[in-house]
Order: C-alpha cells, then sequence, then structure tokens
C-alpha cells in the first residue's frame, strides 16, 4: 500500500498544508499566482516520500551526532547533522534536534527552485523558513506563556535581516526537553541552526536539582526517544522571582555564546511570565489572545 | 535504542501507520500526537485537528485543486466522510434518513445521505480460495445444524459459498433467520464462523483469513490444475526422470503423454492411469474428491495407476508423483516386475516440487456482503425513490457503504456488493426481524439531491452535525486492503 501525505489548501484558499505522520507543515507563498501555483506543487511533489526518506536513516539520526564525522547519506539527514554538529563536542545532541528545521529549509528550497516568491514562510510546528525578497518583511508573533492565553508580542523581520530561520523550543511542545523555558525562540540564517541552537538554549534555562522540578526519563515516556534516559522536565512548580532569574540567566549566557560564534541572530527567552532578549530588536506589544494572520 | 531506561512496561505497542513506527506506551501517543495506545489498542486520537480548528475560527474548508489541472500524481484524501455507521434508521423507511449532510467537495456543494439500511433482502457471497474439497455443488452449508445457504459453483480453483438470503432470514424457521442472521454478521464484521457442508467438510471461513478445513489451517491453492501443471514445469523435469503423474481432483496430468512431453520429444513409459482420459496426457475423475492428494480422497498415489505396459516400460524407469500444491509427492523406481517402488528423492526433483510450492497462492477466504437497497430504504432518502435508482444507474449518484466502494449490480433496484475487509470494524448491526443491519450513503450534488426530490428541509451542514452528535467517530480514510 502506498501512503500518500494529506495535502491541502486550508480555509483561507492562500496558505497549504502538508501532513505526513508526525510531520505538519503550513506553507504560505506571495508572488505571481501561477508562481505560487508552481511553488506550491513543487512543495507537494518533494513532500511526498520525504518522510520515508527521512525514516530510511531513522536509527542513525537518533544517536548522538559525532562532532568530527557524519556518516548520514540523506540530504535533509546531512543538513540535520550540520545544524548540531557545532554542539556535539560540548553537549549530548542528536540530529533529530534538527529536524523540523530541516525538513522545512528542504520544502523552502524545493519551493524557491521552481518558481520567483515575493516571499515565503513553510512552518513546520513552529520551526520556521522564511524566503525574503526585496522590500518584503514578515510579522513574527511572540507569546509569553505558550500554555495559556497570554500576552503576545511582535517582531518585524526583514529582507536585509540575515535571519531566514526562526525556531521555538521549550517544554510545552511536543519535544522534550532537558530545560525548564516555557519557550525559547531562536532567530538564525538557517530554519536547521535555528531549531538546534533554540533546543540547547532551552536546556539551559535550567535550576539543576531544584526541588519544584519533576523529571522523567524521557524512554519512560517515549520508548523510542532519542534522548534515552536523560531525564526530561515533565512538571515545573511554583518559582520564586530569583529562581526565574537564575535559569534565565542560565540561558541567556548559552544565547549569548551562540550569537558571539556566530550560530545565531538573536533570541528571546521565555520562563513564567518573564523574558530576556539577547541579540533580536526590542518588541512590539500586540493586543493579547489574538493571533495575527501572518504569525501563522 | 540502545540506551533506553530499563522498561518496565511490556505492553507497548509498535504503530505502523507512518515510517517512523513508534513504540508507544500505554496512555501515551506517538510522535505525531495523533495515534496513541489505549489500553493495549492503537487508536486515532485526533485526525482532523487542523481542519476542526480552521471550522472553530470560522473558516471556510476549501478543497485544494479546484480547477482540475494537477498533474495527477498525488492524490489528495477526501476532507472528511460521515459515513452511516450508528445513524440509525428506522423500518420501514417513513420518515426522512437519520442525516442527511452537506459538504463542499470538489469545489461543489455535495450532500451526502447517511443511513443504516436494514437489509432482509441480502447475504455473503464467500470465496475461498483452496482447491480442498469442501463439498458437492447445491449442498446445505449450515451452522448448529441451521442451514443458512449452500455450496454454488466454482470460479478457477475457488471454492463458492452463497449465504444468507431472504429465505433463510425470514422464509425458515424462527432458529434458522436468527441463526443466518448472527453468521452474516459476524463473516462482515470478518470474524469467523464455522459451518459445516452437508456430505462434505467443516470449514472455518474469517473473511481476510485462511480457511481452516476440517480443522487444519490450509496454507496454499493448487499452483493450476494438473495438466497446467505438467505445461509449466515440462522442461524442468526433462532429463531428470522418465514420467511425471501431477496428482488433481480435475485434471490429472501425465507428462510422457501430455502435449508439453510430446514437444519436449519425452519417451512413452507405457503408464496405465484409472480415471477418464480427456484429451491425450490430461485425466478426470482418478479418484473421488477428498482432503488427501491434489484434492482427491487417495492417500496413496498408486491407487490411481494400471499396471505398467510390459511392451513399453522397463525396469529402472523413474517417475515422480507430485500433488497440485507440492505438498504431496513421492519418487518411485519400477522394479524387474514393473512395480514401482518408492525410493528417497533425488534433489532435482525435491527442487521441483518446492518450485510447485512456492507458486502457488495462499489460501484465503473473501466476503463479499450484498444487498439490495430497492425498497422503502429509499424513500428516506427521496420522496421519488425510483428516481434516486434512477441517479445511481446514470452515476449522478455514488453509493458506498461504511465509506468502502461498493459495486452496483446493472439492472433493477439497488443491488450493490462491498468487500467487508474494506469496511470499518464493526459496521454491521442486526435487527431481530432478523435481518442485517448495514451503512450505506449516497452521495450527490446538493443539486442533483433537490432534482429528484430530496428532503431539502432535513440537509444539515456537516459542522452542525458534528456539535450535534457526541458519539461520532472519525476514522482515516478506508484504503484498499486495509480494515480501518
Amino acid at each position: 500500500m502506498i501512503r500518500r501525505p494529506q495535502i491541502t489548501l486550508l480555509a483561507d484558499g492562500r496558505r497549504l498544508h502538508l501532513q505526513d505522520g508526525p510531520i505538519d507543515l503550513i506553507v504560505a507563498a506571495d508572488g505571481a499566482t501561477a508562481d505560487v501555483r508552481a511553488a506550491y506543487q513543487a512543495a507537494a511533489a518533494r513532500f511526498t516520500g520525504l518522510l520515508d526518506e527521512l525514516c530510511a536513516e531513522l536509527a542513525e539520526l537518533r544517536r548522538p551526532a559525532d562532532p568530527a564525522h557524519c556518516i548520514l547519506q540523506g540530504l535533509i539527514a546531512r543538513r540535520m547533522y550540520q545544524a548540531v554538529a557545532p554542539f556535539a563536542a560540548t553537549t549530548f545532541i542528536t540530529p533529530m534536534a534538527a529536524v523540523a528545521g530541516a525538513v522545512a529549509e528542504e520544502i523552502m528550497a524545493a519551493m524557491l527552485q521552481a518558481a520567483p516568491l515575493s516571499r515565503a514562510y513553510v512552518n513546520n510546528g513552529g520551526d520556521i523558513a522564511l524566503h525574503l525578497a526585496g522590500e518584503a518583511t514578515y510579522s513574527l508573533g511572540l507569546m509569553d506563556r505558550p500554555d495559556r492565553d497570554g500576552m503576545m508580542r511582535a517582531m518585524t523581520i526583514r529582507a536585509s535581516d540575515d535571519v531566514r530561520g526562526v525556531a521555538t523550543s521549550g517544554r510545552h511542545g511536543r519535544s522534550f526537553s532537558l530545560g525548564i523555558a516555557d519557550a525559547v525562540t531562536v532567530l538564525a540564517r538557517t530554519a536547521a541552526a535555528a531549531d538546534a541552537a533554540a533546543t540547547v538554549i532551552a536546556n539551559a534555562v535550567d535550576l539543576p536539582g531544584h526541588a519544584a522540578i519533576v523529571r522523567r526519563p524521557a524512554s519512560e515516556l517515549q520508548p523510542d526517544s532519542d534522548l534515552g534516559c536523560r531525564l526530561v522536565t515533565t512538571a515545573v512548580g511554583d518559582l520564586c522571582d530569583a529562581d526565574v532569574a537564575e535559569a534565565l540567566a542560565a540561558g541567556e549566557a548559552c544565547a549569548r555564546q551562540l550569537l558571539g560564534a556566530g550560530l545565531i541572530e538573536g533570541a528571546v527567552l521565555q520562563l513564567g511570565g518573564k523574558g530576556s532578549i539577547v541579540g533580536a530588536p526590542p518588541l512590539d506589544i500586540v493586543r493579547p489572545r489574538q493571533l495575527p494572520a501572518a504569525a501563522a | 535504542m540502545t540506551d533506553t531506561a530499563s522498561d518496565s512496561a511490556g505492553d507497548k505497542i509498535r504503530c505502523d501507520a507512518c515510517p517512523v513506527m513508534c513504540y508507544i506506551k500505554p496512555g501515551a501517543a506517538g510522535a505525531c500526537d495523533r495515534y496513541a495506545n489505549q489500553d493495549g489498542v492503537l487508536v486515532r486520537v485526533d485526525p482532523h485537528i487542523l481542519l476542526q480548528r480552521t471550522v472553530a475560527h470560522g473558516g471556510k474548508l476549501v478543497p485544494f485543486q479546484t480547477s482540475g489541472d494537477w498533474d495527477g500524481k498525488i492524490v489528495h484524501q477526501p476532507e472528511l466522510f460521515v459515513t452511516a455507521i450508528g445513524a440509525g434508521t428506522t423500518y420501514p423507511d417513513y420518515k426522512p434518513a437519520p442525516f442527511i449532510v452537506s459538504s463542499e467537495l470538489d469545489g461543489v456543494d455535495m450532500v451526502t445521505v447517511v443511513t443504516e439500511g436494514i437489509f432482509s433482502y441480502c447475504g455473503v457471497k464467500v470465496k475461498i480460495d483452496t482447491d480442498r474439497y469442501l463439498g458437492p455443488e447445491t449442498a446445505i452449508v449450515r451452522v448448529d445444524g441451521e442451514a443458512i445457504g449452500h455450496v454454488t459453483t466454482s470460479e478457477y480453483g475457488s471454492q463458492m459459498l452463497s449465504l444468507g438470503g431472504v429465505h433463510h432470514l425470514t422464509g425458515g424457521s424462527k432458529k434458522e433467520g436468527r441463526v443466518t442472521c448472527d453468521a452474516l454478521m459476524d463473516l462482515s464484521n470478518c470474524k469467523p464462523v464455522e459451518m459445516a457442508i452437508d456430505s462434505g467438510a467443516t470449514v472455518i471461513v474469517q473473511a481476510g483469513e485462511a480457511p481452516v478445513v476440517n480443522g487444519i489451517r490450509e496454507e496454499r491453492m493448487r499452483v493450476g490444475c494438473g495438466s497446467a501443471t505438467i505445461g509449466m514445469f515440462a522442461k524442468q523435469w526433462q532429463g531428470k526422470v522418465d514420467e511425471v503423474v501431477v496428482v488433481d481432483d480435475h485434471i490429472t496430468g501425465v507428462l510422457s503423454e501430455h502435449q508439453a512431453g510430446k514437444l519436449l520429444d519425452i519417451a512413452a513409459t507405457g503408464i496405465r492411469m484409472k480415471g477418464r482420459r480427456s484429451t491425450p496426457g490430461r485425466y478426470f475423475q482418478v479418484a473421488e474428491p477428498g482432503t488427501g492428494w491434489g484434492g482427491t480422497d487417495i492417500s496413496d498415489p498408486l491407487a490411481i495407476l494400471g499396471p505398467f505396459d510390459p511392451k513399453t516400460a522397463r525396469p529402472g524407469m523413474t517417475m515422480l508423483m507430485v500433488s497440485t500444491t507440492g505438498e504431496h509427492a513421492g519418487y518411485y523406481v519400477l522394479d524387474d516386475a514393473l512395480k514401482p517402488v518408492e525410493q528417497p528423492m533425488p534433489p532435482e526433483l525435491k527442487f521441483s516440487v518446492d518450485r510447485i510450492q512456492e507458486n502457488c497462492e495462499p489460501a484465503l477466504c473473501t466476503v463479499l456482503f450484498m444487498a439490495g437497497a430497492g425498497g422503502s430504504l429509499r424513500a428516506g432518502v427521496t420522496d421519488n425513490p425510483v428516481r434516486l435508482t434512477r441517479s445511481v444507474k446514470d452515476a449522478l449518484t455514488r453509493v458506498t457503504s461504511g465509506g468502502a466502494p461498493v459495486y452496483v449490480w446493472p439492472g433493477g433496484g439497488i443491488t450493490f456488493m462491498v468487500d467487508v475487509t474494506q469496511m470499518p470494524a464493526g459496521a454491521f448491526g442486526y435487527v431481530p426481524t432478523p435481518a442485517i443491519v448495514a451503512p450505506i450513503e449516497f452521495t450527490l450534488k446538493l443539486s442533483d439531491y433537490a432534482a429528484l426530490g430530496g428532503h431539502m428541509d432535513f440537509v444539515l451542514p456537516l459542522k452542525a452535525l458534528k456539535d450535534a452528535s457526541k458519539d461520532m467517530r472519525e476514522l482515516p480514510w478506508p484504503q484498499p486492503g486495509h480494515r480501518a
């Protein structure tokens, strides 16, 4: 039996929805009608069979990346490796930390090869590949508490910025986190790089040994998790202001290091309603409880 | 993975919905958050989350690619199809069908009339892919001693049973009707049913599984009749053995006399066969049908041979006897009295026997549910029932059963057949009439629905149905060969 991905346009008739197994993409492109159409067809064509391609190397992708040597074959798999390799010498990381961003990038590349577009995004569950040409901008919305209705802030990304990837990591998402951050949003030159860095920084927002933090081995929750028996955060109790500040500071230090190394263009860290910004422009406050269309 | 923590719970399951193949613990979901382990059973948790969110945000559902110049390579799934399972109905159908649902599909307003039909005119056709003799044609098939149908004409190596129908359901005793109804429902729901055939075998039939005949699970069908087997393998036997007899219930083949043997200049051996010769090398009725060699009743294959002709036969001649499934085989050498004596089989002949086995298809039961939606059921759909029939014939209305495609038999009424393995689990029920309750859906354009006298006042938008009914089940779209 051939398994086919789900390929549909969303209600607005403008955005493309691609879903296959755990991959769920929202794609939007702006440009001439025929070009957008060609880009969407290219995206759908590239998406078909993409999951099988990844799964062919799944066992290796779930192993810690060897900082010196890449034995992966697939284009996406190698892109995942490249994104995590800078971290592999100093920390535990597997190529899976960049899977969402790498897939978003691949679909974006397929679209841009098919047609010229003025701007486009591929949003893979919050890990987003961007394309911006000429004077194009995107407005990016950030929630301070992804787990509940909270304050929405926005930043503008311009074609002249080097940012082409945005990714968010934290303990509320579908992936496990070793840290306690509600959300760490990273801006980087590629979606895969943003994805990997967001994972690393979110892991660094932490209070090791704190009594209010509940952790369980990842493998107890998901038997085949790439994190194995490492402890992942399942609940965070009440933290005092000093605790929050300490955890954020740890994450900030990590983010500054990555910024200095040229691995990221900026980061926004959020924990318990408090936030901190590293290298990114200041954020405009948008009305709370409202999702702007552009943020998708 | 090798570094997973000690695994206390042994009842995790492996999801095969996508190639990620997640191991999922009880109460947990896979990487996609769509499939979960509920008490050891893989369930689909939230199949249309984005679609539902879109609807909740006041959005409109628009199908992708409405203009029709797509390259056709990628088939997109219909967004949501409402099946009739659990819709309920009354009998006779004097009021509009329980759910008349409109949704958008391919850019036109579509309406799906969803009802569960109560079919007292219904039955199942069972095709059992086995050469094993099950019983004579027209023999009664019984469950718990009650007649539920009969053996009908066989089809290319498969045994066919015709079960159910109005006479067994309502024309006989009360018990006969009840037993027939239960058997039809179980067969249609892909459950095993044990049946006994008058002057034949006892067989356990389950859709999608191999038949169990007289307590033994069948493995394979014959590769062909004995004559066909000679034709297929004559070349592989040439030079390795003097004579080959392929034993079969229908046509037994003899290599040296067969056209294939003649073409290869295989010499006559003086063999004499019992049975009725059809054409050279092809014999009918070498034995009675049974559960022995090649679907015959024999356990010693030499019983079908007469004495060898001493004018042609020589001591030391070799002979292979094999059944059409390769399950039985023997190697013989003629002694000085020209009597065949069994000897160990040489490896190159064993190889050809294995090759016959390898070329046999697996034994399998398939069940087609067949019913007529000709009567008052149509009145639940429209106030002018014959127009629905005509609309189906004109292919304006698509008929499905539990979302599965059906074949509508040409001619009068709406008589349809559906492969029960393509329908969602538990799709069939019954009423004490007795009759089988099966889902049936008619899908047509809203404008066509109005034109054929549809109950326009009762048309609900899809969203209203989802809001109204808490016990709706959403299922993945049925795929060929897989039960949802």
